[in-house]
């Protein structure tokens, strides 16, 4: 079952192309990483999935069962998170946020939610921690417990191991790889590291300006443009 | 201490400054708290020249102040936030712009109509006798107006304060918060402005913030001890002008240095005993 379906769509800022004809579709349970040089409109095109800039032509349509309050994000970080003084808790709970509507206050259900994932993500001891005295890969196993509150279905990640040291990045990439097998939920992930991407992904989409590969990851390594981009090994 | 206190509120207009002080002192540190972590700060500053501004023009036009000031300082604080979304304009430059332009202008309308007399001095750094009936009314009512926000939009404000992009993308309309927050920041910035000054109205929403996130490490106290730091601090600064016969808004100024003093030290000596090195972190990691 498609999840979301990217037809011919283009995306421009300010009558200027960043990125065009983009045809690719994301089933329930793909794992798929989104991998390019800088500037190659990977930025531009969670924007576009994310319903926060529309498409300059073609159309990316969502599944019915899948509502945009319904996507998990995690964001990269910002200068203001670094020294925002908050809770482990305060940080979770606001994931649930999105299925509030203009209830002011969280229900019981969203708390239980807020403390599964604290649990399920191994960071029940830091719960009444300062976010901003936690270390980078902690914070990003709190931002990636929130965005797991807001969804069951799909999990969108903007480069989740930027600035992360190797063994963190691997525990982190293990960790989401766990997320999409166990509980089924749909990942796009945009990387810089080509080689971690080939190694948990199902699917790779190669972007630069446009679409240059998308398909299977067996495929991807076999193809010219991802033995290129792999450094021919 | 208490005939000081007994002394003080025998005065019609002590009383109503004071009341409307607190009330004003408690939004802005509410609305400081969100300002000063999306480092809004200036917007608050801005705002504050902007109003001098408007206060001077409509002394000159000779009509109420507030029926001025009011809307131009709630137009400018959209301008505002506004410029500092747009990253492609230097949001800080632009801010100076504005609010140097905006003093120029009421120095000019002023010194124009009455001349440079006392009333720019009032204007600049406040006077304690600015406060009328209505300005009470206004002030009971903006209150009420920040407070039942703050409550009920508490999840969402903390949301829009601490992840922007992950608020929006979970469908969140986080225009709208930043435009209420810049409008009651305005608001709040008018009516405490001919009290404590236009030069040092943004130290209320500035100074109860950073001196609650010394210590607290949860949002929610970080907001509410801002709050309760900001009304003592009012409070204390006023019966210390009252005492010592110092302008009201200068007084109230510095017993929230002496706050963010001491609670930076006290912070600085518990985390010599804790052992711990850093006070926020940044340090310990560096920035990445």
């Amino acid at each position: 079952m498609s999840l979301l379906i990217c037809k011919d769509a283009s995306f421009a800022y300010e009558g200027h192309t960043v990125i065009s004809d983009l045809n690719f579709s994301v089933n329930s349970g793909d794992y798929l990483c989104i991998v390019g040089e800088n500037g190659s409109g990977k930025s531009t095109l969670i924007k576009g999935l994310l319903r926060l800039k529309v498409p300059q032509r073609g159309s990316i349509l969502m599944d019915e069962g899948l509502k945009s309050n319904e996507i998990g994000y995690l964001p990269q970080q910002t200068i203001v998170q670094k020294d925002f003084p908050a809770s482990v808790y305060e940080v979770i709970l606001s994931g649930r946020l999105s299925k509030m509507g203009i209830r002011p206050f969280y229900s019981k259900l969203d708390k239980t939610i807020a403390e599964e994932n604290l649990v399920l993500l191994g960071i029940e001891h830091l719960r009444n921690k300062c976010y901003r005295e936690l270390s980078g890969g902690q914070q990003q196993r709190v931002l990636l417990a929130r965005a797991l509150c807001a969804t069951q279905k799909l999990l969108i990640l903007d480069e989740p191991v930027a600035g992360l040291d190797p063994i963190v990045t691997q525990d982190l990439y293990k960790q989401i790889f766990k997320i999409n097998r166990e509980m089924g939920i749909a990942i796009i992930m945009v990387s810089h590291d080509v080689h971690s991407a080939v190694k948990y992904a199902d699917l790779i989409l190669h972007l630069k300006g446009q679409q240059i590969f998308f398909g299977k990851t067996s495929d991807y390594v076999k193809s010219s443009v991802g033995y290129g981009f792999l450094g021919g090994e | 201490m208490v005939n000081i206190l007994i002394q003080m509120f025998s005065y019609p207009f002590l009383v109503r400054a004071v009341i409307v002080g607190l009330l004003v002192s408690l939004c802005a540190a509410l609305l400081g708290v969100s300002l000063v972590l999306k480092r809004y700060s200036m917007i608050g500053d801005g705002l504050s020249h902007v109003g001098f501004g408007t206060l001077a023009i409509a002394t000159a036009m000779n009509v109420a102040p507030l029926t001025i000031s009011i809307p131009v300082c709630v137009m400018a604080a959209f301008l505002l936030l506004r410029i500092s979304e747009n990253s492609k304009i230097k949001g800080d430059a632009a801010i100076a712009i504005i609010s140097t332009s905006s003093l120029a202008i009421g120095v000019v309308a002023i010194s124009m109509t009455t001349g440079m007399n006392t009333d720019v001095c009032n204007y600049l750094f406040g006077s304690i006798l600015s406060m009328s009936h209505a300005d009470v009314k206004l002030s009971v009512t903006l209150s009420i107006l920040v407070l039942g926000m703050f409550i009920l939009l508490y999840n969402k404000v903390f949301a829009v304060t601490f992840d922007e992009n992950f608020a929006k993308a979970t469908g969140i309309k986080t225009d709208i918060y930043n435009m209420l927050i810049a409008f009651l920041t305005a608001i709040t910035i008018v009516l405490g402005m001919r009290m404590m000054g236009a030069l040092l109205i943004s130290s209320l929403i500035i100074f109860p913030a950073l001196t609650s996130m010394r210590f607290c490490k949860q949002f929610k106290t970080v907001t509410i001890c801002s709050a309760i730091i900001s009304i003592i601090c009012f409070f204390l600064g006023v019966v210390g002008s009252y005492v010592y016969a110092t302008p009201t808004g200068a007084s109230v100024v510095i017993v929230n240095i002496g706050a963010f003093v001491l609670f930076w030290f006290g912070n600085l000596v518990r985390m010599k005993v804790n052992g711990v090195k850093s006070i926020n972190g940044i340090e310990k990691r560096g920035i990445k």
